[in-house]
């Protein structure tokens, strides 16, 4: 019963952009974005063989500029949008598009992998998610469980829901939020609520959510577990990617009020737990695979209990939820 | 036999032998009883001794002496002989006179017993002549003694007559002198007698006058007793009557006791008197506390003193004047009670016939219920008037209320043995003196809280002056070295000094001469359960704990805590765990002989509490101050279009700042910590370590990540750099001396700096700028932390990443941002 051993991926490029690939539900896939200045940027679209523990990947040209973010859809495979940084005139302007991949881009790569991996694909651009007067976007995110046509953009302060019509070609601002504080707030991060029929979002700007983790200096990113959301996921600058077990903020809790309606994923692990100790929060375990920075982690979409992160450095760690804990969840 | 016969005079020693040999039966000296004494007379030439050889020794004497010795040697010998014979004739001639001496006075005797026994013949023959005359006596006054008891019986029948039938008449004169008791005495005595002849109608008419008359005594008796104000020998008296009468013993008693009641109440009522101002004042009091309370749930340490101080003024007897006064006034009539009912109803009933009647028995157990109840007002009402004893200003005043308590009980105790008062009464004063130590516990948590606010005052006031003169240069140390130290040692002086003067009060109530204190609970529980570790331990702890909770607060709130007080608790936490822990308990276990019967937390446990305290302070004090300056680096970092910047021509003038915070904090740090251990090698030169840095290493780096070709070595390489050196923990606990506290601020800050400087995109200056401001601050920093080349690393990084982000990366010239950075 030995926790298989991590898998590691080396990218060339640094990179910060990490996804699952949130439509596809067979096989553990990560979308990767890499961040260069000098080079055509990539998306590497790696896949996991959980029962071989090999990694293949395909890489995909991004050529508009180097990618702080990365979002797929969760109805369309080959549906994903990007936050990009692009230089003109020798100023910055940080851009979000949604993209198409090539249709071909599996089967080709399974025919000729050496020649993808040199001659890699372009993305297909389906549009901008463009407001000049809402500053630089930060991050695209998809409404989860949807039909893949709403999507929310962090820009700044402000956080914008888009509607994407004709097969995401074009896009609508339909409404606008604004954060509003002392200071410069901008939104880092978010994510929406899976729960509560998908009507709420949860963004983070910079130290607001730290209270997750005291330890790290600043926390990069957050995730939940899709369908066991007491594990929680945090990535730190400290080269350090840290598993918890917040039993306190489950929605499975022992002993709270909770809707049923919330429960419809973990309905039946609830009752079964009803006559067990409750485990406490605590740390489950530190992986400490990385040597810089990590700035993204992400649970897989087809099997919850493993998941990937990302540090700065291009080096993406595939990891699982030690088995000890797994079974103390499930059982 | 034949041997003597034949032996030749020649042979006289060998003869001789035989004689002494004889000689020696005579007298019981065997050989055998001789030998142990003399074992040394082995020797055949020792003419006394028992081995003696004639043969040897004539031999030897031959070979050994002259002529003449040999002549001298028989001389002496036959001189010998001669007087061993005469000797010998002596005693023959003694034996044989003493023979002949026993013979004459047997003799004698054989003449005297036989004159004897003729006297005694006669004797016995007298002898029967007397028993004879006295059996004729005897039988001629036979007749007239029976005649004599006969009429002696009539007499005295008549006398008993007559006085059954003065009985009336007596007892009515007995009434009308209130002679109570000789009238039941005479009554008593005929009673069983008219009883017994009841069927004969003289004796009925006798008896119900008597009946008459007594039941009329005995209604005067019970006024008497039912009136109360008669002395208590009378009575005592009119019960031991009315008892004699056959009144129910138990109607009696509890008549008895409900007189005593109606006083013993008004003596509580009294006491209650005294302490009936208080319960409206003191709900008053407490209703304001409470909704004083409610309202600013945030400050009770500095509510509660106010409090507890407001009733001490408004009491106007003291707690010893009320205990005073309850001893002398309840507790001495109880025992007055106590001591005559027992009088009347136990030890009286005990010698008379009424003991069968088990009335002793039933009489206690109401005189149990009796006190029981009344001592159990008694100590509600004492109970009280102790919890509203608060001040904790004076505890001797309390002691000694306490000790006169428990000691009056005792009376009580003595008085009533197997009643459960004493018992109770200890518990109160158990519990009040948990009480205590828990008013001692608070006083002293709100005197250290208080103490806290004050340094932070403290610290607030000198701050200023430092932020002031800061500006100058270095005369912002000035100002605090003073401080620093001092509060630091104030505090925890004035804060020992606080829990001896605790110790000294809690002391009192293990004194000598307080009776309580022998008890085992004040030798045992109190010591060690009390004062140790409710006291002392919880003290101890309290700090501990209040310290961590500056730890967790300060987040929130955002700095509310100045980093100034987490480095000195934190110091003073150290402290605590090194020394001070350690001597406070001593001196509580020396003061307080305290017998660990029950486990007692150990001083180790303490001790690493008090560690893992000082250990969280100090990591906070790191974070905070690291994020100070993280902030600073950050609003710097962010706050520049870093494209489109013109060329670099100074040091940012944050860096500046960072430098002087840093060395500002280097200061603090080093009035309360050692200087620590650090890499030896990095004492000396920073020119030359810089030079290194900047120029060897990092050009090899840019040439090699600037040549747009070989996109790969950029990361190779720096990934090669990260596998030989050290992962830096950069939020690592940091260890007790000044160094690595630095050390752990530094790693914070230019770990921000990395982190903001990837978030950002460079145009070529930014990346000079960046280069510059490194250089600086590698320049000053070095010197503050424990190994240099974290700090090489870590710039080198921030150095490295800006140059990964520049859209075109061309590098500054080694010389001109030295120049740069000497200029300031």
């Amino acid at each position: 019963m030995e926790d298989d051993a991590p898998v590691i991926y080396g990218l060339e490029f640094q990179a910060r952009a990490l996804t699952a690939q949130a439509a596809e539900t067979d096989a553990v896939r990560f979308l990767v974005g890499t961040q260069s200045l000098k080079f055509d940027n990539q998306i590497h679209i790696i896949d996991f063989d959980d029962e071989n523990n090999i990694i293949n990947k395909n890489v995909l040209l991004h050529q508009a500029g180097e990618i702080w973010h990365i979002g797929a859809s969760p109805a369309d495979k080959a549906v994903l949008t990007t936050c990009y940084n692009k230089t003109s005139d020798s100023r910055v302007v940080s851009c979000a598009a949604v993209w198409r991949m090539p249709s071909d881009w599996e089967t080709g790569n399974h025919e000729s992998p050496d020649e993808s991996a040199h001659n890699p694909q372009t993305l297909e651009l389906l549009c901008h998610l463009d407001d000049s007067t809402h500053g630089n976007a930060a991050c695209v995110l998809w409404e989860p469980m949807g039909d893949g046509k709403r999507v929310i953009s962090l820009a700044d302060n402000h956080a914008l829901l888009w509607d994407l019509q004709e097969s995401s070609t074009q896009a609508a601002v339909s409404s606008t939020a604004t954060l509003e504080g002392k200071g410069q707030l901008k939104f880092t991060s978010g994510k929406w609520s899976p729960h509560h029929n998908c009507s709420q979002l949860a963004t983070a700007n910079d130290t607001a959510i730290r209270g997750w983790d005291l330890r790290t200096m600043r926390v990069w990113s957050v995730r939940y577990n899709h369908s066991h959301d007491q594990l929680v996921l945090t990535a730190s600058s400290d080269s350090r990617l840290i598993l918890s077990n917040m039993v306190s903020i489950s929605s499975e809790p022992f002993g709270h009020l909770v809707d049923d309606e919330e429960l419809s994923e973990g309905e039946e692990l609830h009752q079964e737990d009803k006559g067990k100790e409750p485990l406490k929060d605590s740390v489950v375990s530190t992986y400490e695979e990385h040597e810089d920075s990590v700035y993204a982690a992400e649970w897989s979409s087809a099997d919850p209990w493993l998941f990937a992160s990302l540090s700065y450095d291009g080096r993406l760690v595939i990891n699982r939820v030690p088995r000890a804990l797994k079974y103390r969840i499930l059982l | 036999m034949d041997g003597e016969g034949s032996v030749p005079v020649a042979e006289d020693p060998a003869r001789r032998r035989r004689v002494h040999g004889m000689l020696k039966l005579y007298y019981g000296l065997n050989e055998e009883g001789k030998a142990p004494e003399q074992p040394e007379s082995l020797d055949p030439c020792d003419i006394n001794g028992p081995h003696f050889d004639p043969e040897l020794y004539l031999n030897k004497l031959r070979r050994e002496c002259s002529l003449t010795e040999l002549m001298d040697q028989e001389t002496c010998m036959v001189r010998q002989i001669r007087s061993l014979d005469s000797d010998m004739q002596t005693l023959v001639y003694e034996n044989y006179n003493k023979f002949i001496s026993a013979t004459d006075t047997i003799r004698k005797m054989k003449n005297d017993f036989k004159k004897m026994e003729d006297e005694m013949d006669c004797l016995s023959a007298n002898m029967a002549a007397i028993t004879e005359f006295s059996a004729r006596i005897s039988g001629t006054l036979q007749d007239q003694h029976a005649q004599i008891t006969k009429l002696s019986g009539v007499h005295t029948l008549l006398r008993k007559l007559q006085f059954l039938f003065e009985l009336p008449a007596r007892l009515n004169k007995c009434l009308e002198l209130q002679a109570y008791a000789q009238a039941v005495n005479t009554h008593r005595r005929a009673r069983c007698v008219l009883q017994q002849y009841s069927h004969l109608p003289s004796f009925k008419g006798i008896q119900d006058d008597c009946h008459a008359i007594m039941d009329k005594l005995a209604q005067e008796l019970r006024q008497k007793f039912r009136d109360g104000g008669s002395s208590a020998k009378d009575l005592s008296e009119c019960v031991e009557l009315l008892l004699q009468l056959d009144e129910p013993a138990e109607e009696l008693c509890d008549k008895f006791l409900s007189h005593a009641r109606s006083r013993l109440e008004s003596d509580l009522q009294g006491l209650e008197a005294e302490i009936k101002p208080y319960p409206s004042t003191a709900t008053k009091d407490a209703s304001a506390h409470g909704s004083s309370s409610a309202t600013a749930p945030g400050s009770p340490s500095d509510g509660s003193p106010k409090s507890s101080s407001l009733p001490s003024p408004a009491s106007n007897t003291d707690i010893l004047e009320f205990i005073d006064r309850g001893c002398n006034e309840f507790v001495s009539s109880l025992c007055l009670v106590i001591t005559s009912y027992q009088e009347l109803f136990i030890n009286h009933a005990q010698k008379g016939e009424l003991a069968s009647k088990n009335i002793p028995q039933m009489a206690n157990g109401k005189l149990h219920a009796f006190v029981d109840d009344l001592a159990a007002r008694y100590f509600m009402l004492v109970e009280r008037r102790i919890q509203e004893e608060k001040g904790v200003g004076d505890n001797s005043l309390l002691v000694r209320a306490l000790d006169r308590f428990h000691r009056r009980l005792q009376a009580v105790a003595k008085l009533l043995p197997g009643s459960a008062v004493p018992n109770k009464g200890t518990e109160i004063v158990i519990r009040a003196a948990t009480e205590r130590v828990k008013q001692y516990l608070s006083a002293l948590q709100s005197f250290y809280m208080d103490s806290l606010t004050d340094v932070r005052q403290a610290l607030a006031t000198p701050r200023l002056s430092v932020a002031g003169t800061s500006v100058a240069g270095p005369a912002s140390g000035r100002d605090a070295p003073t401080s620093l130290p001092e509060l630091l040692s104030s505090l925890s002086a004035s804060i020992l000094n606080q829990i001896k003067s605790v110790l000294a009060s809690v002391h009192l109530f293990t004194a000598k001469d307080i009776t309580f204190s022998n008890k085992p609970y004040f030798k045992g529980e109190f010591c060690s359960q009390g004062v140790r570790e409710s006291l002392v331990v919880s003290f101890i702890k309290f700090v501990c704990q209040s310290s961590r909770q500056f730890c967790e607060t300060a987040g929130d709130k955002g700095g509310s805590t100045p980093p100034a007080l987490l480095l000195l608790l934190s110091r003073l936490c150290l402290d605590y765990e090194t020394s001070t822990i350690s001597y406070i308990l001593t001196l509580t276990d020396e003061q307080f002989l305290v017998q660990h019967h029950s486990p007692v937390t150990p001083v180790t446990t303490l001790c690493a509490e008090a560690r893992e305290a000082a250990q969280k302070l100090l990591n906070h004090y790191v974070k905070v101050q690291g994020l100070i300056i993280s902030q600073m680096l950050r609003k710097s970092v962010e706050t520049r279009d870093w494209v489109n910047t013109i060329e670099p021509r100074n040091v940012r003038a944050v860096m500046k700042r960072v430098v002087e915070d840093t060395t500002s904090i280097d200061v603090q740090v080093g009035l309360l910590y050692e200087e620590g251990v650090r890499k030896a090698h990095s004492s000396d030169s920073s020119k030359r370590t810089f030079s290194v840095y900047s120029s060897s290493r990092q050009q090899a780096r840019y040439a090699a990540s600037y040549t747009p070709s070989a996109p790969m070595d950029t990361n190779l390489l720096s990934n090669i750099h990260k596998l030989f050196s050290e992962r830096i923990d950069i939020f690592s606990s940091v260890e007790f001396n000044k160094v690595s506290v630095m050390t752990g601020i530094i790693k914070i800050s230019l770990k921000t700096f990395l982190e903001c400087v990837r978030l950002r995109t460079f145009g070529r200056y930014g990346l000079q700028q960046i280069q510059v401001d490194c250089h600086y601050l590698q320049m000053y920093l070095w010197r503050f932390v424990s190994d240099e080349n974290l700090v090489h690393f870590l710039l080198d990084e921030i150095v490295g990443s800006a140059a990964h982000r520049c859209l075109d990366p061309a590098p500054m010239e080694q010389s001109v941002i030295e120049v740069i950075c000497e200029r300031g």
